[in-house]
């Protein structure tokens, strides 16, 4: 019978596959039949599809193009080693809780695929649904998060408004009668919670290198050209490479590439830091958000807890940041959980946000023909990163917005409809 | 930190939309150097136009708004 013929490619596809029965083999023949996760090809002089930016966001595009639009003859360009970015920056954090009708529908897009995410990739993204809190001091914060609260269910999204004693059963440790931020309840996501940033690329990684599509690391992308309004290929250190579409996945840096293809983009670089704290053994089981300051906090499976905050406020390209945020950050963590104050932080690092003027991300196309711009993620990309590859791999197959995306247009800042989710305007670092 | 200080706003009654949306949204975000308004909220409570690299976060040079807003009046713009 046809069908239970093993073709070499099945063969290979069936020997890379992970299960509980492949780790028990491999035990009794000592570990010697893992292969590499994915392979190191050299460039090749074209492709149907360039993907600049070996992230997160980049890896899951050349993913879904694969996977969703049959686009196997795809290269993606990282400059450094895959996923050294902002998808192993970030506080690994995955929710749903948007305000908006532009957001709602494509963070829940997302959601859903998280959901199923593993399976899919057949990789252990530790996807962990403990849950988003929310924190509101005062009636009329509780008021904004019943409004968005409601916003989400209208979309079909959970969410739940917590009283005082509903958020004490959660997290009875906090400080709920603070003198100027009493705690008075919360908004949470119980499907909300976290991901193990990395292993989400490493598995888009390794899906998409199972379905042909190249991986080329230490590739950095020096020129975009473009003949007759239309772009050929890019110019990388690793020389020229041909392409009939090029799509720019490299959130931080939108702005410097975009200026290779002439563009100017609404985009400011910003940095952003997070922190870790020594291992402790479980004490929260929850993601939680100060509401009265720039604090958030859940705890990683190695048990550091993992701090974030605002960003540092002024244009950077450093991927480090200064210590007047980290002195804020932990004034929040003291103002809404004292015990804190025993435990010592372990390390912080920085990332470079692309903070767009509105606060919301851009899938579009841009006025270069067959040049394609994901960008402006702001400090929200990690949660995005599924939808954000599906739907920018649906854009450069179909040269067609998805739906959930539509609203992630780049002319909307001048035709007026942007999505400002905290309602500040085109200040980029009050996003 | 108020951002970029190079851009000028146009006269809002002879400028078009696109030359309102290249001041208002557009910005150039250059990683190298820049000059950017800053408020010395800390300390005199002037408003200073700082040049930075934005690679490193070094300071090249201060002037105050006043002086810059001042020197560029004179050369014409």
């Amino acid at each position: 019978m046809a069908r239970m013929r093993l073709w070499p490619r099945d063969l290979r596809q069936a020997s890379l596959r992970y299960s509980a029965f492949k780790i028990f083999t491999e035990a009794l023949r000592g570990n010697r039949g893992w292969q590499p996760v994915w392979r190191e090809p050299e460039p090749k002089p074209s492709y149907d599809v360039i993907i600049v930016g070996g992230g997160g966001h980049g890896l899951a595009t050349a993913y879904y193009l694969a996977k969703n639009h049959g686009l196997t003859n795809v290269a993606v360009l990282e400059k450094g080693y895959l996923a050294s970015g902002n998808v192993g920056r970030n506080t690994t954090i995955i929710r749903s809780n948007y305000l908006l009708p532009g957001n709602i529908p494509f963070y829940e897009h997302s959601m859903k695929l998280w959901e199923g995410l593993e399976q899919d990739l057949n990789y252990n993204a530790m996807v962990s649904q403990r849950g988003v809190l929310n924190l509101y001091h005062s009636d009329a914060q509780r008021d904004a998060y019943a409004r968005r609260g409601n916003a989400m269910r209208m979309h079909g999204v959970d969410a739940e408004l917590l009283d005082r004693d509903g958020v004490k059963a959660l997290v009875p440790f906090l400080d709920f009668d603070n003198a100027r931020f009493p705690i008075q309840g919360g908004l949470i996501q119980r499907r909300g919670g976290t991901a193990r940033h990395d292993a989400v690329a490493w598995g888009y990684a390794r899906g998409a290198d199972q379905r042909g599509v190249d991986l080329i690391q230490n590739c950095e992308v020096t020129g975009i050209r473009i003949e007759r309004g239309r772009v050929v290929g890019v110019e990388t250190t690793r020389g020229y490479i041909g392409a009939r579409k090029v799509g720019l996945a490299v959130a931080g840096n939108s702005s410097r590439l975009a200026a290779m293809a002439g563009l100017r983009l609404p985009i400011d670089s910003h940095v952003l830091q997070a922190f870790v704290t020594e291992g402790l053994k479980p004490v929260i089981d929850i993601v939680m958000t100060f509401g009265a300051g720039h604090f958030y906090v859940s705890q990683s499976d190695k048990g550091g807890l993992v701090f974030g905050g605002d960003i540092d406020g002024y244009n950077s390209y450093a991927q480090r940041g200064n210590l007047p945020v980290i002195e804020d950050v932990m004034e929040g963590a003291m103002a809404v959980w004292p015990g804190l104050g025993r435990v010592r932080l372990l390390r912080h690092w920085g990332g470079i946000m692309d903070m767009s003027m509105d606060g919301s991300p851009i899938i579009d196309r841009t006025p270069v023909e067959g040049l394609y711009l994901n960008a402006g993620w702001c400090y929200g990309g990690f949660k995005a990163t599924p939808a954000s590859g599906f739907c920018f791999a649906h854009l450069i197959a179909r040269d067609d917005m998805h739906p959930v995306a539509s609203g992630y247009r780049l002319d909307r800042f001048a035709s007026g409809a942007v999505i400002d989710e905290k309602g500040v305007g085109a200040q980029a670092n009050l996003h | 930190m108020l951002g970029d200080a190079d851009p000028v706003r146009p006269d809002g009654m002879e400028a078009g939309p696109q030359a309102m949306f290249d001041y208002v949204y557009q910005r150039t975000n250059p990683a190298g150097l820049v000059r950017e308004y800053w408020y010395h909220g800390a300390g005199c409570h002037a408003w200073l136009v700082v040049e930075r690299d934005t690679r490193t976060h070094a300071v090249n040079g201060v002037k105050t708004a006043r002086d810059v807003t001042l020197a560029r009046q004179r050369g014409g713009r």
